[in-house]
């Protein structure tokens, strides 16, 4: 419903005044920890692996009716006529809405310019644009009925050439034409008058292709309605997102609407908004007085719920001898699909490396091809492959090594925030160990292979510039036991959440993990939580569970004194006892009567507002060996160090999960993913697992290593941690660029790097 | 004895590179709702027989079931929406990803690919066979243990190709356990601690621990 808006650097951090001083804004910083940061398996594996774990696609409620979705089979069409008479005397059928229903006209892709669609729009902008909906007793039938839906279709000129649909006799997609939006210049410095100056100057042009989310749980809800509540179980990365985006689709009171989300099969940002289909679910549930499940295919999944839209940045950069980076001028052109988003993203160009003088012009254009979504930092990988071979390029010129010129150019205030100081910079850091650990130095200096396979070594740098949403409440219950129960709305998308936080409980309280029980994303029963989207779980709501733990503690200890007749300040709370300032004697919570009466202590907690004048950023540099198999083109990456400034480390294990799957995503966007359109009908050419290659067991490189850089941050919240699942993927893809670059001597701008575009490059160097 | 081969009737399709994998598909059974005539033609409608209720006797989990299922009905949507073990994910429902995996004979096989009229007389395993009540398999543990998941979702699959990959080789070479698991696929890209879960697995199976 709403624009996903989050590309623009402007927009990452919209901080509201705080509203009330929370209590506890004031935790100190923890010391050295015991649980938290330790290798704690997670508290949900045993359903995870167990195959108990309800996911969405898994609910089957009484009576449940089964939706089924038709498509506009065209790129670009007007919906002429659509009969529905057979397919409603097909078996088992319920309802159907298609174009011509009254529901139909539910405002879609909400913008500050308006809504540019419907629920069910005639007029389709994109194959798999959705024209129909039905429900009926089995999947089977619905899918039967739907193919019965006769429609006719005008067809329009279509373009799915973004370059192309810049032009102005381009087809339109919509009346504002194909550019809604005007094209935004960041800049600071002055870029001409420094490139007169500089001693190495590099020019060029990168194109990345477009990339799909595909989780392995497809998108997909169930709806219910009883007595004009609406109940809806969604695939979704936050629960409070969709229900106030389907309050307003429905005209709904927030109250009258409850979405959970307990376990989630994987999002990676394209399941952040509120989906058609789960407006179809509620929609025919609502005519059918039945439960209705509505789940998208596989192939929807690769045509309208988002990708990582396609970029063209062209970068010129400047450099002095001894290496101080002068000035960046870039230009971005992204690819924003049939309605309008943000495509692009300079932050990184112009917050990466200490630079005076940067210019970034983005432009976004709309094309006929599903919507982008934000996809794991979104636009960031797209410029780190811009910028990071740019980088190496220029370290070549000056005669530097590319880790050496980098860290030349670290920064230690963020010029985009008008200088305000970090909280903590680990770039340098991360550049260092990671260079150690890898064995930067030796393998530069290795000889280069004679035989056809060919290998190289590569650095990327990145960060990601977003230190998360402004708000979170927790709610924190100790029991009569000395047990506990977290209430979170978070949803945990498999980067270990529910463990984190039962870790922070664990650790404030001396609770043990096992003891500890956490319920969450569900806007029914939990409190508020931002989307778990933009690498902001852990800084947003941790701090919360953190400050709900030290809200029992206070009533707790009142109570001990209380009870044992001793004055408050001679207590304290250490590992699930209460202890006593010159004695031994400890007295474990369960052991309170006055807490076995009460049943439960409840403490609330809230997120300390953001550090004032200075900011928390993530920072990364990944190091990648290659081998290139100069006859047939194939890469394998055969050795990988991932560097990661995050502040503290939460849990070792799921922390290393995190950036190992960065890496692995970044290797697809390197090296296989590509979404294909057929230039002649606009049509998705790569429509499945087969035809879109995501990496697989055998792409991840068995030599991994993950350097996290514990810089103790202070500073940028109550738990010391920054964001880790974007910056683990951000400079992946560039670094193994880079590597190519050096094992073959031939430099590829286009993403990604196929066996084709390897043979070609080398054959336009003239050799092996 | 190799672990890639396709044997018996049903012919395993795991323990194949899954790029060399495409070679061995032809058809698509499931494939996905594809609407656009602009007339209906009564062929594209599934054939009457297709839908035709037929009896058949499935044995899952040690338990046997008599059933009546149309015969385009494939085994995955069987498991799950006739007989409740949703632990089998469909994460394509055509031959793509593996989170369907389960266990025929003994040996790994999607389960969106495997018609239910087909996987009658064989014995069949689902990730809900594979825990002793509320006890866990060794391979199981295992993925707790080394965090070999994120969402979860293709999790069951990874287990089952793990179990699968043990019983035909007890003693994977790092390499062998790539392959062996590379018909699964993990968008949340765990493979590197899927590695270790099932190099543990091997390790603790073994040692005589469990099964
Ligand atoms: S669901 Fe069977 S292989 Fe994907
Ligand atoms: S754990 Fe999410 S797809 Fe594998």
């Amino acid at each position: 419903m709403r624009e996903p808006n989050i590309y623009g650097s402007d927009t990452l951090d919209a901080e509201l005044a705080p509203q009330f001083a929370p209590a506890t804004s004031d935790l100190p910083p923890w010391g050295k920890t015991t649980v938290v940061g330790a290798a704690v398996p997670r508290i949900d594996g045993h359903d995870r692996v167990g195959g108990t774990a309800i996911y969405t696609r898994d609910i089957a409620l009484p009576g449940m009716l089964h939706c089924a979705i038709v498509h506009s089979p065209h790129a670009h069409a007007m919906v002429k006529r659509i009969d529905t008479t057979a397919a409603k005397a097909m078996p088992g059928v319920h309802a159907i809405i298609t174009c011509d229903s009254p529901e139909a006209k539910i405002p879609w892709i909400l913008t500050n310019q308006g809504a540019f669609s419907q629920l069910l729009d005639p007029h389709c902008r994109y194959e798999g644009e959705e024209v129909a909906a039905i429900a009926a007793e089995t999947p089977l039938q619905a899918a039967d009925a739907a193919r019965m839906i006769v429609v006719e279709y005008d067809v329009l000129p279509m373009v799915v050439n973004y370059e192309v649909a810049t032009k102005p006799d381009a087809p339109k997609l919509h009346a504002v034409g194909n550019q809604p939006s005007p094209a935004r210049t960041s800049q600071r410095g002055d870029v001409e008058a420094a490139f007169a100056k500089a001693d190495a100057v590099v020019e060029r042009t990168f194109h990345t292709s477009c990339e799909m989310h595909v989780p392995l749980e497809v998108h997909g809800s169930v709806a219910q309605w009883d007595s004009g509540k609406l109940e809806v179980w969604d695939s979704t990365q936050g629960v409070y997102a969709v229900r106030d985006s389907l309050a307003l689709a429905l005209k709904l009171p927030l109250s009258s609407v409850r979405v959970s989300s307990h376990f989630m099969g994987g999002g990676f940002g394209g399941k952040l908004e509120l989906g058609k289909y789960t407006v179809f679910a509620a929609v025919l549930a609502r005519m059918t007085g039945r439960a209705v499940k509505c789940v998208l295919t596989r192939e929807d999944t690769l045509r309208s719920v988002g990708n990582r839209p396609a970029n063209t940045i062209s970068i010129k950069a400047a450099a002095r001898k001894d290496g101080t980076l002068l000035a960046l001028d870039a230009t971005l052109l992204g690819a924003s699909g049939a309605y309008p988003t943000g495509a692009t993203s300079s932050y990184m160009l112009l917050d990466l490396y200490t630079c005076a003088n940067v210019r970034a012009v983005e432009s976004s254009v709309l094309i006929n091809a599903g919507q982008a979504r934000a996809f794991r930092a979104p636009g960031y990988p797209q410029a780190a492959w811009a910028l990071e071979q740019v980088m190496d390029e220029l370290a070549g010129k000056l005669g530097m090594d590319p880790v050496e010129f980098r860290l030349k150019n670290i920064p230690v205030v963020s010029q985009l925030r008008s200088g305000q100081p970090y909280t903590s910079t680990g770039l340098a850091d991360c550049l260092r160990d990671g260079a150690e650990k890898f064995g930067w130095a030796a393998a530069r200096k290795r000889p280069a292979n004679k035989g056809h396979v060919k290998r190289g070594i590569g650095i990327a740098a990145g960060m990601w510039g977003s230190p998360g949403g402004p708000t979170a409440t927790v709610i924190l219950k100790l029991y009569a036991d000395g047990s506990a129960n977290v209430n979170s709305g978070a949803a945990d998308i498999g980067t270990g959440t529910k463990t984190i936080f039962a870790q922070v409980v664990a650790e404030e309280l001396g609770v043990p993990v096992e003891r500890v029980s956490v319920e969450n994303a569900d806007t029914g029963t939990t409190q508020y939580a931002p989307s778990s989207g933009g690498s902001q779980t852990v800084l947003v709501t941790t701090p919360a569970v953190r400050s709900a733990a030290a809200d029992v503690k206070t009533p707790l200890l009142a109570l001990a004194a209380e009870e044992l007749k001793i004055d408050v300040d001679k207590l304290t709370i250490r590992d699930g006892n209460i202890e006593i300032a010159g004695d031994t004697k400890k007295v474990p919570f369960s052991a309170l009567r006055s807490l076995a009466q009460r049943q439960q202590l409840v403490g609330v907690g809230r997120r300390a507002p953001h550090p004032v004048g200075k900011v928390g950023l993530p920072f990364a540099a990944h190091f990648a060996e290659v081998e290139v198999n100069t006859r047939t083109g194939e890469v394998r990456v055969v050795r990988y160090v991932a560097a990661q400034d995050s502040g503290r480390v939460m849990n070792a294990l799921t922390f290393e999960n995190q950036v190992l799957g960065g890496v692995t995503m970044g290797i697809g966007f390197g090296l296989t993913e590509q979404r294909v359109l057929d230039r002649q009908t606009g049509k998705l050419a790569s429509g499945s697992w087969h035809d879109y290659k995501i990496p697989t067991a055998m792409d991840f490189p068995v030599d991994f290593q993950c350097v996290p850089i514990d810089l103790q941050d202070k500073e940028c919240n109550s738990v010391g941690a920054k964001g880790l699942g974007e910056p683990a993927t951000i400079p992946a893809a560039a670094a193994i660029a880079n590597a190519v670059c050096n094992a073959i001597g031939a430099r590829i701008y286009d993403a990604p790097i196929t066996p084709a575009s390897i043979v070609n490059a080398l054959a336009s160097k003239g050799g092996k | 004895m190799s672990d890639r081969g396709n044997k018996g009737p049903c012919g395993p399709q795991k323990h194949v590179n899954r790029r060399g994998f495409l070679t061995t598909i032809s058809t698509s059974a499931a494939a996905a709702v594809v609407v656009g005539a602009a007339t209906p033609v009564a062929a594209e409608a599934a054939p009457r027989d297709a839908t035709e209720p037929t009896p058949i006797v499935l044995y899952v989990n040690g338990r046997k079931y008599r059933l009546a299922v149309e015969p385009r009905e494939t085994l995955i949507s069987v498991l799950r929406e006739r007989l409740g073990l949703t632990g089998s994910k469909p994460g394509c429902e055509r031959g793509e990803c593996g989170a369907c995996t389960v266990l025929l004979d003994g040996s790994t096989r999607y389960s969106c690919m495997t018609l239910a009229v087909e996987a009658q007389d064989h014995i069949i395993t689902t990730i809900e066979g594979l825990a002793n009540g509320e006890e866990l398999s060794d391979v199981q543990q295992a993925f707790i243990h080394e965090d070999g998941y994120q969402c979860g979702f293709c999790t069951p699959g990874q287990v089952m190709a793990a179990e699968g990959l043990l019983r035909k080789n007890p003693k994977p070479s790092i390499d062998e356990v790539r392959l062996g698991m590379s018909g699964n696929l993990c968008r949340c890209g765990a493979y590197g601690h899927i590695f270790k879960a099932v190099q543990q697995a091997a390790s603790t199976r073994q040692s005589g621990g469990a099964k």
